[in-house]
Formats: C-alpha cells, structure tokens, sequence
C-alpha cells in the first residue's frame, strides 16, 4: 500500500526521498518540469495540518508523477510537444484536483511522445525516456515518463492516458500495473486531447489495491465532460470465486514474442489450478481493429489539433508574412513528424469524396468490434491477452518505420474502440531481465472486479 | 424569353440564451468590453470540453414549432474546420448530419407558404476588425448559439424573399428564442438566387450573397441579382456559381469566391457531445410554452381592427403583446395611439422597453370614450405616461393634475353657457347668430371653453348654446 504522511514519517520527508530519487534518475529522461518548490510548500501544508491534528485526506503526502498532457497551475502543461511551449495553464483538470484534494503530491510532469502519439516515447520535443530496466531500450508510450518514474520507485503512482495502449503498454514494458478503465469513468476535462472518442484517463500503480483506491478516489460524472458515466465505480460488485477466463485464438502465433505466450500460458496453468476455467475464443473482428483505429483516431486527432495555430498561446513562429504563413510557420515547426503524419491521415480520412470510403467504413468496423466484444462476454468473465506483441524493443528500432510502431498496438487498441476496461499486470521477466506483462479485459463498467481479479494473477 | 427567378434562404438567427452554447459564460456581449465573455472552453485552451447549454435546445424547439417544424428525436452534433483567427478550436460545432430541427413552413401574410428543409444548432464565431498592418480578434461572440434556418427554394420574387425573411424575423421574436436585432447582427440572411427560362423544368445556376442584415438589403440584392442573372442568360452568357458580395452603397453584388475556391469542411461527428435524446413528452411540454404567433394575433384582431395598423403592431411585438393585454372596447384606441402617437415620437425605441401597465392605458382608453377627455388630452396623458418621474402617478391623477378632465355635468355647463351669454361682449355675436350667421357660434364656444379652462366638452357647449339662442 501507498505510504501515507503521519507524524513520524512526515510528507516533507516522503517529498524530499522521491526528489532525491528524482535527481537519482535524472539520466532516464523521466521528467520535463520538476515541481520542487510547490511540491515542498504542500507537503508543509499537509505536515501542519497533521500536527494541529487536523483531518487528512487519502493520499495525504503521497508524491506523484503527473502526465504532461494534464493542465495544472504548476509549470507549462506542453504534452511534450514544441507548439505548447510556454503554457501555463489557468485551470486545473478534474482527476488532477481530486488527487489534490486527497492530499496527493504533484513531484513532476512526466515525459511522453508529443500529444501522446507515439508507442515509445521516442516523439518527445524534449527526447526519449528510458525503459527502467534496460536503459538502451524504449519506455514505451506513449506514458513512457509515467510508467518508469512507478517502476524505479521515484513516486508512489503516476497518471495516465490511454487512447490506443498509452497506459498498458508501457506498464508492461515497465513491470507496473496500468489501467485503462472503461471509457468515461474518469473525467477528460483539463486533458490535451489526443481522441476524443477513445482517450481514457488511468494510472500507473506497484499493487491492484494502490489502483482500486485511485479509481474511487477520481471515477465518476463530471458536469464538465457531457461524455462521463454515472457513478457506477464503488457500487460494482465483485464477481464470484470461480470464473470463465477467455483467450483469444488469434493472438497466439508467431507475430508474438515466445517469451510473451509462453508467460501467458503460464498465468492459463495457474488460473487453471485455482479453479478458474479457460475458454477460447474467436474474435475475427479484431484483426480490423488497428486498421480501423488508426483512420478513426487520427481524424479526431487532425480535428482536436486544429486549435494549435499560434494565435493565443503557445509557440508562435516568427517572420511570417501574413496569417496563412504564420498558420503554416506555427504548425510545421510547432508539430513532430509524428504529429503532422496523423494530421495528414485525419485530414485525407475526412475529406469530400473520402468520409464514406474511410471514415464510415471504419466507424462501422468499430460497430463490429463492440459487439464481438459483447457476444465474448457471454462466453466469459474476463479475457487475458498479450499488452503488445514483443517485450521492450531498442531505442531507435522502430523510429523510421510508422507501420511497425503501428503494429505494437494490434493488441491493444480494440479495447479503445469497444470502450472496455484493460488493465495492465506484471507477468515476470524475459530471459534478458526485459519487463513481461499481460493485459486483463472485462466487460464495460467491470473495472473494479477486473482490479479485484487480477491479485488472482500475482 | 421570359426568366423565372428561385431563391432559397439561410438565415441565421442568434437565440437569447443566458449563457452561451458550450460554456457557462454570459451570452449577452452587447457593451461589454472585448474578450470579455469569454471561458476557457470559448478559448479553446486544451484539454477544454464543449457542455451543451439545455437552454438553447428548448429555445430550438420553440423556434421549431414556430415554424410548424418537426422536432427530430435524436439529433447530433458535428465539427466543420476551417482556419481563422475568429475560430479558436478550428472548427465550429453545427448539426450537419442530424439536425435537431426537421421540415416545415412559414405562411407569409400574402398566404404564400414557403417550405422549411431543416434548421440546426450551431455556436457563431468570433470578430475580427482589420487595420492596416493588423488585425484584432474579439471572441465575445464565439459560440453564441445560433440557429440556421434553411428554407427550399420555393420563394420566386424579391418581395416574397422581403416578407419571407420579415416574417422568420417576427417568428422568432414571437417565439421569444431572439433579441431580433437586426443591427447587431442578431438575424443574418443568406440569400441563393437563381434564373430559368419559364418552363424549363431545370433550375438556374444560383449564386450566394451572404450576410445581409435587413429586409431592404434582403429585397434589393435578389431584385439585383435577379436582373444581372437574366442579363447575362440574355447575352447568351452562363451564370457563374459563386459566392457574391453585397454592397449596400452602391446596390450591386460583386463576386467574390467561385466554386472551385470552395473550403472541404472536413465534417466529422462530434465526440465530445453524446446524441441529443429528446422524448416525446419533453417535445410537447416545451412546446406548450410557445406564446401567440402572428397568426393567433391577426385571427384575434382581424375583426377589431384595419389590416394595416395590424400589420404595424405585428412588426413590433411589445405594441402587439401589450394590446392584446387591453380590454377588448378600448383595443381600437389603444391601437391607434401606439400606431400614431407612440411610433412617431424620437424616443419611440426607448418607450417601447418600457411600456405603460394595461391598467393605465385601459383607465386612459375609458377617459376618452366616457368624453372626461378630449383627443388632444388623451394624447397628452398618454405620452406622460412614459414620463419617468410621471408614470408612477397612474393615467386618472395625471389627467386630474394636469386640469384635463372636460367638464360633462351638463348643470355645470349651463352656468358657464349662462356667464359668457351674460357677458356684453359676447352681445353682438348672439345677435348675428339669431340673425342666421353659423359660423359665429365657433367664437361663441371659444368663449365657454376660455371661461371653463379648457375642461368643457366643446360638443356639449354647443349643443347647449344652441338651445339657448334658438
């Protein structure tokens, strides 16, 4: 469990061990704001409060690693990327001030492919981050900053955003838990939005309990997201002692790392041993789930970025002549490659004469997705699938190459489409020491259950 | 060869909401300072999420029904890009799939019925004002919401389009969705005009003049449009479809974007807004709030009064709201004084925020036809009762303090009639009168009314001077 600030150990002691830690790691490229002195100044807060023996909240001291992607006063909230350079954000974002009023701790902004697009954090304005346990290796992404900043231990939990694998995938390639719950459970107000339709708000946590207790704390409706559920999070039910696991045919072959089923057969033995029950499934629909996400995902990308053009705030290109040269100047030097490659995709996807060819197309695969999930549903509990294909690949591996990184989220994306929960779990180790992880599916709202669940797996 | 013109229009209305579409920001920007009312969702800052204001969906059924519109079940809404500074999220949130609002009509007074496509749900954009090396944005406006109404191409001269969009314009006041102030921009037109040899069963090629803010600029531009179109096809010429520029100075359009110019608006449905689920039961209840429409005051009046005070009261729906609040005996002159008095004064705009309780104006109305006051007295009254330091005092203590009141006690009469007769130099006037000189009989009533202080009802000093004489 999450150490909390008492009057023996006090949260300016808690804030001082992760800055140190910080520091420690400075090499890994976790962090592009350090919130020293604010961090400090609450910790001080919260230690007064203590003494004069005054109520605490739940997470009172406990230092965390915020996402750059979520708008808070404290430093520039850039999601990494060039064209938000210089932005300090007025308001704060829903899951950021119910973690505040917790009496959680903000340590720092994490690092992450700009605007989250990117499956490495490889397509940072401020470089990549490294993964936790092989320095020469990628982080994942794209929370690459936020998965190694919980896996080296530097802070108690970290955020997440989760819009195709951003969460569970760089959880596994660090050895964490990271839950992508069911989409709307947790407010997307204050969140650079990447897609709209698929973006989930999540976290980075060492134990199912530190993640049960984070998703009480930040589920539910928000007048401010017209797109969040009624509270359902603490009144799920848990499911019962012996359960139907389903494993999907298609993903055991050989695009799949042998490492990785081999720890996924392992988990089907042990769940086999406790009582559960394995079931096969066939979900055909899902091989076109990637081709699907990535036409859907970038138009809304293409359409969420449009308000990036110079004009109010942020980076602004100088020596343009007139507005369109400044729109042109702004964006191109503004954007990664990534980015601008997504842009192009959303922007060709939406155009006359090619909405009906692709975007529709897609929108109506997606339909198909929904619902191969729900007849799988039936058959089973939960599912248990691979997070990715292979294990953490080397830094630069896949940078030159689109469709390869591409293909890192075949077996996470599905979820973003059907809106279903998928969380992260730690699976051991490869012969080479690389993090192995597995990825736990469950029915839309079975968020609670499935964290409950997954302490079946440890 | 004869041409026969069509024309569609676009007209864009701004509903009187009290905050705006997508934020909880004030909708009324009139007087305030520049990107004043503004929220960081209107700002587009990232991360910022459109939360759909219940109020304009209501006032978008009252709109709908004023119209005899169907209101749509589900509607959605969707994103349309464009790039300019008066756009701070790069696109503008509009219904262009499923609108909210489906087919109807709008009845002219003429009994032409024009047909409605559909009409939807949209946020306005904000201002830019050029200078010469700069521009300035103001984003006070930016999603003010609108709605657009879309008719079919059933309207085949400039006046119809004149009365068309006149009538929309007091639909929507009616409704009570607008403040209706053309000036301000607060109801835009978008004409689209088009020429077709009679009996062709082709239309034209059309052209698009935007933004036209009055009924004038609305008649003159189709009229122009229309004859430029017609030239041209004589000339043996071909229309070019395009978007044309009206210039209200000089009474002529210009062109000024053609069709291969013509923006890809990338429409995408927009996800951050869940469909709009109305019940039928909710339909109907907000409908019921819809108050009476042009058509329920000219059935109502037709019978009381002349066809074209009516249509004057109609085109200021304080005037016709507040007459239908006075008493059924004294709606002819109740009318007439707001139609001659009241709209002739310079301050007429003013008064009409602030019009007199139908108690006062009923008390005034009885006044006049119990005679206690002359013409010329209830106008005074009447304008005192727009008179701030007067108003208060009510129509009665206004005439009493202002010695209106005519004198009907016909005793009373007598005895003055009597005075004056009495007087020696009234002598001569009363012989020429025996005498058969009419006309002296004006003095005659000159010199009672001076004597009763101007209170006599003159009618009745003549009658009763006439006796006396005879």
């Amino acid at each position: 469990m999450m150490k909390t600030a008492n009057k023996t150990v006090t949260a300016t002691r808690l804030v001082k061990d992760a800055l140190a830690k910080v520091k420690h790691f400075e090499d890994y490229n976790i962090f592009t704001f350090i919130n020293e002195e604010g961090a400090l100044k609450k910790a001080a807060e919260i230690d007064a409060k203590i003494a004069r023996g005054e109520k605490v909240g739940r997470l009172a001291g406990v230092p965390y690693a915020l996402k750059d992607n979520f708008l808070s006063p404290e430093g520039e909230t850039t999601a990494s990327a060039h064209i938000l350079e210089g932005f300090s954000s007025p308001v704060t974002a829903t899951a950021v001030a119910k973690l505040e009023a917790e009496g959680a701790i903000m340590i720092g902004r994490t690092n992450m492919d700009a605007f989250a697009h990117g499956s490495s954090t490889e397509n940072s304005y401020f470089g990549p981050t490294r993964n936790a346990f092989d320095k020469e290796r990628v982080a994942g992404g794209s929370s690459g900053g936020s998965a190694v900043a919980v896996a080296l231990d530097i802070v108690e939990f970290a955020t997440g955003t989760d819009t195709g694998g951003s969460i569970r995938q760089p959880a596994s390639f660090n050895g964490v838990y990271g839950l992508k719950p069911t989409y709307g459970t947790i407010s997307r107000y204050g969140v650079v939005a990447m897609a709209s339709s698929t973006d989930c708000i999540g976290f980075f946590t060492k134990t199912p309990d530190d993640m049960n207790l984070l998703m009480e704390i930040t589920a539910g409706q928000d007048p401010k997201d017209m797109t969040t559920l009624p509270d359902y999070y603490k009144e799920s039910t848990p499911k019962e002692s012996s359960l139907r696991i389903g494993i999907i045919k298609d993903f055991d072959n050989e695009s799949v790392d042998i490492e990785i089923r081999k720890a996924l057969k392992k988990k089907c033995e042990e769940l086999k041993a406790k009582g559960h029950e394995i079931v096969e499934l066939e979900m055909p629909a899902l091989k076109y789930a990637l081709a699907a996400y990535y036409i859907i995902v970038p138009a809304e990308i293409a359409s969420n970025l449009s308000r990036y053009d110079g004009i109010r705030y942020g980076f602004r290109a100088g020596d343009s002549q007139d507005l369109n040269a400044l729109y042109k100047n702004t964006r191109s030097e503004g954007f990664m490659p990534e980015n601008k490659r997504r842009i192009m995709i959303g922007n060709f996807v939406l155009s006359s004469g090619f909405y009906d060819a692709y975007f529709l197309k897609a929108a109506k695969a997606r339909t198909l997705i929904v619902k191969e999930y729900a007849d799988a549903f039936s058959k089973c509990d939960f599912i248990l699938t691979p997070v990715s294909p292979n294990p953490a690949f080397k830094l630069g591996e896949k940078v030159g190459d689109p469709v390869a990184m591409y293909l890192e989220d075949m077996m996470s994306v599905s979820l973003n489409l059907a809106g279903v929960p998928g969380l992260a779990i730690p699976a051991g180790k490869t012969k080479d020491g690389l993090a192995l992880g597995l990825q736990l599916v469950g029915p839309r709202r079975s968020d609670k259950a499935l964290i409950e669940f997954s302490k079946e797996l440890i | 060869m004869k041409y026969i013109p069509t024309i569609g229009i676009e007209c864009h209305v701004q509903l009187s909401t009290k905050t705006k579409l997508f934020s909880e920001v004030d909708n009324d920007a009139r007087g305030k300072e520049p990107n004043s009312c503004v929220s960081p969702v209107d700002y587009a800052l990232p991360g910022m999420l459109p939360r759909l204001n219940g109020e304009a969906i209501r006032l978008a059924i009252l709109a709908g029904r004023a119209m005899n519109c169907e209101i749509n079940a589900q509607s959605r809404f969707d994103r349309k890009h464009y790039f300019y500074p008066d756009s701070p999220k790069g696109y503008q949130i509009t219904q262009f799939y499923h609108p909210i609002i489906g087919a109807g009509f709008v009845e002219l007074p003429s009994g032409t019925k024009i047909r409605i496509e559909h009409a939807h749900l949209e946020g306005d954009a904000g201002k830019l004002t050029h200078f010469d090396t700069y521009s300035l944005v103001d984003l006070n406006r930016v999603d003010t919401p609108l709605i657009e109404i879309v008719s079919m191409p059933d309207i085949h001269s400039a006046k119809d389009a004149h009365d068309y969009c006149k009538e929309l314009w007091r639909l929507m006041c009616y409704a009570g969705v607008t403040y209706g102030d053309l000036y301000n921009g607060n109801m835009r037109f978008d004409i689209n005009t088009s020429v077709a040899p009679e009996g062709s069963d082709k239309l034209g090629t059309r052209t698009e003049v935007k933004n036209l803010n009055s009924f004038r600029s609305v008649e003159r531009a189709v009229e122009y449009e229309i004859e430029r179109q017609t030239k041209v096809l004589e000339a043996g010429e071909e229309v070019v479809q395009e978007t044309r520029g009206w210039n209200d100075a000089t009474g002529k359009t210009t062109g000024q974007r053609s069709k291969e110019e013509a923006k890809d608006y990338r429409y995408m449905p927009e996800p951050d807004i869940p469909p709009i689920n109305l019940s039928a039961e909710f339909i109907e209840a907000e409908a019921a709030k819809l108050p009476m429409m042009p058509a329920d005051y000219r059935a109502k009046f037709s019978s009381v009064l002349p066809n074209d005070i009516l249509e004057i009261l109609l085109d200021y729906p304080e005037l016709m709201q507040k007459t239908n609040e006075i008493d059924e005996k004294y709606v002819k002159t109740i009318a007439n004084l707001f139609t001659s008095v009241l709209l002739a004064e310079e301050k007429s705009a003013e008064y009409l925020n602030d019009l007199p309780s139908a108690k006062d104006l009923n008390e005034l109305a009885e006044m006049n036809t119990q005679k206690e006051l002359s013409s010329t007295a209830t106008k005074e009254v009447f304008l005192r009762l727009f008179d701030p330091q007067m108003k208060e005092r009510g129509a009665k203590t206004i005439a009493k303090e202002l010695g209106l009141i005519q004198e009907n006690d016909l005793g009373a009469l007598e005895a003055i009639v009597d005075t004056v007769l009495a007087k020696p130099e009234t002598k001569k006037a009363q012989d020429d009168f025996r005498a058969g000189e009419e006309k002296v009989i004006g003095f005659l009533v000159g010199q009672v009314m001076k004597e009763s202080r101007g209170k006599a009802n003159p009618s009745a000093v003549q009658e009763i001077l006439r006796k006396r004489l005879s």
